[in-house]
């Protein structure tokens, strides 16, 4: 099977590249379950990485054992070349923060941040002058004095990312670090995060489930699900050029089609006949396939003769959810089968897109991606 | 397959699977809990098993298989013994049980003034901090044979089953009335709120959601009374007469006949109610505790015309009953000579404190008490964190747990009898505690370990539980963290089981009955001894000392936490600024 291989092409990593963090075969077995099958991955210096996927992928169990937190059944772990593999947590050079913060609710803030200084033999004034440049550093300035539950859970978060920082680790490990938050403050902090992770440079890997919160932070993504990376990437490939069926699934929304194969790039759904340009994979002709649309990927504009897979379809439902808005479409040339498409308020007014109205659009050839209907391999 | 970056599978397998390396921390951690743990098995475990192989050897140490036990079941003096225990407890639940339960309901669900509530609840804690003995010496008061309100019983006897039932439902009382309370404060309002919605009777509420709701509530309540009554020695002894019971009978066996084999029977017999019941409110509190972590709306109680008024009428009887038990004992320890001179005198707190050859009684129970208090919660919170807290520990956490529950489950009784077999064994290296005031210490703070421990995880538990990860990334050992963090947000908590530990240790009579020498004979013992002499007087005042230093206590302890944590606590009742 190709998918692994086309994993690794789609990290632009050559592999000579010193890698800061270097995840070998490892796995972890449960008394009950797999958490994690045969994990292999690279992370380069100063990248911001993400892991993401739905819960009870693995995705902590593997950030857990980066940590030491947790031990993996079999595999290694190189951090700058080094094997950690079997250390303890202390043992280990990485600054965390938990979902939690776990920030100490007896200490002030200014001890908060300058907790791991003071066992670091540091001098008394330069702990001080630490601990005020990273209060700067995260914004708050003023707020040393304080105690933890005085601050909002968006500033804490701050100060335990400070407290990480300040033993200056060579990688950071962030467990869910926005999903204590509101959505407001979550996306404020978004952008705060990744300021700060590329002005210290500091190798970041982070865990979510938030596809969000991926999509805007990282430089490439894991998407796991039951303890196996489906695919490695950059933002824009994850959502462009999904791997897996659950890739395409997962992040972001997706309409499958149900198709037959019918060789050379096209594929028949009901009686239409669709092309599918950016469907690499090679089918047998009569092979059933499941066909992935995201719901912007239909044009409603320039539409001629020769514009591949165009039809006309009945308008069923319109969602109203502001600006941007999902109508549900269908054509008897699909046999039924529906598919959710975006429109922006504007274009709903000016194309007159209305329940029971019929509308011109053509699928495009360039975006439809195809996976073999059959049940993966384990 | 791109193969060059992995190693091949089968060459993995090959390697024997490497083990996580123990920090020096984690080292540290394990080396401590391993104390803890041997010094339970050794105080706790050994014991019990030397009982038991009492039980089955004979004098001379040859194994004679279950005879001891035949000869027991064949003996319907003793076999009465059992049948007395369990029926007396049985009574004293279905007497005690309802009467909390009324007793819980009226201050969680009625609108009686908060201060009554105050009040009422104090009352109902204060035989809490009595020994058994003291109900006991005051029904004797009361109803025996020159008692005040003789003429009540009708020519009937309170020496006996009556007796012991009434003390032991003053004993218990509060013990059900805690648990029945938590049971009751756990209601959901938004159930009231729409059973109210669709028109359903008061009634009918409270058999549908209040009653269903305590269900756990009141069978942990009647475990926890019934294992009490079968395992306390001090009431049945006082007022018990000819009624024999159970733990009546391992004393005699043991004390008065030096019958080992019979008294190692006895003993195994009091340790199966206990740790059936003991098995029934583990697995019932964890659902309790599975209830109270349920989101909901607290209820609060409306006013009612006809309920109200008689919930207050009937706590005020109870309240008032228990103050004439707690009254007749302090009344006796102030007079001369009951009935025949009433006149007020200090003589028997005299005789007591000073003259007796019992007079060191006090101060050693103080010692103890302070002692147990020290090294109790400090092992038990050091014990509790590590098991926390630590990562991996696999079977050791289940050893330890299973031994910091199990130590419930043992009645004072044969633990100390455990102690006897044990420690006196001129073999044990240990032998030398045997007859020390450090093994009257030891031997309090296992028999109370349970509790303590139980409310430390529960503090444990609520700070964060990634503390130690933090710490560990950060290069800071964690015992640093320990002191630093976990021990200062966790005080009252700590202070608590402090507390705790004073108070039960200094009312203790049925783990020190086999271990204490005339040096370091406890109060409680002596209060027993006292009574046994016919010193009455006496007695009632060294029982009323005992109240009296406990509540002192009490209130020196709530005035010093009040001071402490306001001091070392600031960050709790901070607000957003």
């Amino acid at each position: 099977m190709d998918m692994t291989d086309t994993k690794f092409i789609a990290s632009p990593v050559p592999a000579s590249a010193p890698a800061a963090l270097e995840i070998i075969g490892v796995r972890k077995d449960f008394e009950s379950f797999s958490a994690l099958r045969d994990v292999h991955l690279r992370v380069n210096p100063g990248e911001m990485l993400c892991f993401l996927g739905p819960s009870g992928c693995g995705k902590t169990t593997l950030l857990r054992i980066i940590a030491g937190l947790e031990t993996q059944t079999s595999g290694q772990i190189l951090q700058n070349g080094k094997d950690v593999s079997w250390l303890p947590p202390d043992r280990r050079d990485y600054g965390i923060v938990f979902q939690s913060y776990a920030l100490f609710p007896n200490l002030s803030i200014a001890e908060n941040i300058g907790y791991g200084l003071v066992n670091s033999r540091a001098r008394r004034g330069g702990i001080k002058a630490r601990v005020e440049e990273l209060l700067k550093l995260v914004g708050l300035p003023t707020s040393g004095n304080k105690y933890p539950s005085q601050l909002s859970g968006g500033q804490q978060q701050r100060v335990a990312l400070a407290r990480a920082l300040a033993t200056r680790p060579g990688l950071l490990l962030l467990d869910e670090p926005l999903s204590a938050l509101d959505a407001l403050e979550r996306i404020r902090l978004r952008g705060e995060i990744r300021r700060l992770q590329k002005q210290v440079g500091i190798t970041t890997i982070m865990v979510t489930h938030d596809q969000e919160e991926a999509l805007s932070m990282a430089d490439r993504i894991v998407v796991m699900n039951h303890g196996v990376i489906e695919q490695v990437g950059t933002p824009m490939e994850v959502y462009e050029q999904p791997a897996t069926p659950f890739v395409a699934d997962f992040v972001g929304k997706v309409n499958v089609l149900r198709a037959v194969a019918l060789g050379n790039q096209r594929f028949k759904v009901g009686d239409m006949e669709l092309q599918c340009d950016a469907c690499d994979g090679a089918f047998e002709p009569g092979e059933a396939v499941n066909l992935y649309l995201r719901p912007e990927d239909r044009a409603v504009e320039h539409l001629g003769d020769g514009t591949a897979n165009r039809l006309r379809a009945l308008v069923t439902k319109v969602e109203f959810l502001g600006g941007l808005c999902i109508a549900e479409v269908t054509a008897d040339a699909l046999h039924g089968q529906a598919l959710g498409l975006h429109f922006s308020l504007n274009q709903l007014h000016d194309l007159d897109i209305r329940e029971g109205n019929t509308i011109d659009i053509a699928l495009r050839a360039n975006r439809i991606r195809a996976f073999s209907a059959r049940a993966p391999k384990p | 397959m791109n193969t060059l970056a992995r190693p091949l599978p089968a060459l993995a397998a090959f390697n024997a699977r490497p083990v996580m390396r123990w920090s020096r921390d984690e080292t540290i951690a394990r080396a401590i809990l391993l104390v803890v743990m041997v010094m339970l098995f050794v105080f706790l475990i050994a014991p019990l098993l030397t009982i038991l192989a009492h039980a089955v050897q004979d004098r001379e140490g040859r194994f004679v298989g279950l005879t001891h036990f035949i000869t027991y079941f064949q003996t319907p003096s003793l076999l009465r013994a059992a049948w007395n225990s369990i029926w007396v407890s049985a009574a004293v639940v279905m007497i005690s049980v309802p009467t909390a339960f009324v007793f819980a309901y009226a201050l969680t669900r009625s609108r009686m003034p908060t201060p009554l509530k105050a009040v009422f609840r104090l009352i109902a804690l204060i035989p809490l901090l009595a020994p058994s003995l003291l109900s006991a010496i005051s029904f004797v008061q009361w109803f025996g044979n020159q008692g005040a309100l003789k003429f009540l019983l009708g020519g009937a006897s309170i020496y006996g089953a009556p007796g012991i039932i009434m003390a032991e439902v003053y004993n218990t009382f509060p013990h059900a009335l805690m648990i029945l309370v938590t049971a009751l404060s756990l209601a959901d309002g938004r159930l009231y709120e729409a059973a109210t919605a669709l028109r359903t009777r008061p009634f009918r509420q409270f058999m549908t959601i209040t009653l269903p709701s305590c269900k756990y509530g009141l069978i942990s309540a009647a475990t926890v009374v019934f294992t009490y009554v079968v395992s306390d020695f001090g009431a049945p002894k006082v007022i018990g007469g000819n009624f024999n019971v159970l733990s009546v009978d391992v004393f005699k066996q043991v004390v008065g006949q030096h019958n080992f084999s019979i008294g190692a029977v006895v003993g195994m017999l009091l340790l199966v109610p206990s740790i059936i019941s003991f098995v029934i409110d583990y697995v019932v509190r964890r659902k309790l505790k599975a209830q109270l972590t349920a989101r909901s709306v607290p209820y609060s109680p409306k006013r009612r015309k006809l309920a109200d008024p008689l919930l207050t009428l009937f706590c005020t009887v109870v309240c008032g009953l228990l103050l004439a038990t707690i009254g007749m004992a302090i009344y006796t320890s102030l007079i001369s000579l009951w009935p025949y001179d009433l006149s007020l005198t200090l003589k028997h707190y005299h005789f007591v404190l000073v003259e007796s050859d019992m007079a060191d009684a006090y101060t050693n129970s103080l010692i103890v008490a302070m002692a147990t208090a020290v090294a109790g919660s400090l092992i038990v919170f050091v014990g509790a964190y590590l098991i926390e807290k630590t990562r991996n520990l696999g079977l050791m956490r289940k050893g330890m747990h299973l031994m910091a529950v199990l130590s419930m489950a043992v009645p004072g009784l044969v633990l100390g009898l455990g102690y006897v077999m044990f420690f006196n064994h001129p073999a044990n290296p240990l032998n030398f505690l045997y007859q020390t005031m450090a093994i009257l210490i030891i031997s309090m703070v296992v028999h109370y370990y349970t509790s303590s421990h139980l409310t430390a995880v529960t503090a444990l538990k609520q700070i964060d539980n990634e503390f130690e990860a933090v710490s560990a990334s950060l290069k800071v050992p964690f015992f640093k963290t320990f002191l630093r963090v976990t021990v200062p947000v966790c005080l009252p908590a700590i202070l608590d089981i402090g507390r705790y530990f004073f108070v039960v240790s200094m009312a203790s009579l049925s783990c020190a009955i086999f271990l204490y020498t005339p040096e370091t004979i406890l109060a409680s013992v002596a209060i027993m001894h006292l009574d046994d002499a016919g010193d009455i007087g006496p007695a009632a005042a060294l029982a009323s000392l005992i109240v009296v230093t406990s509540t002192v206590v009490c209130i020196a302890y709530s005035l010093l936490t009040r001071v402490l944590l306001s001091r070392t606590q600031a960050w709790r009742n901070l607000s957003r600024g």
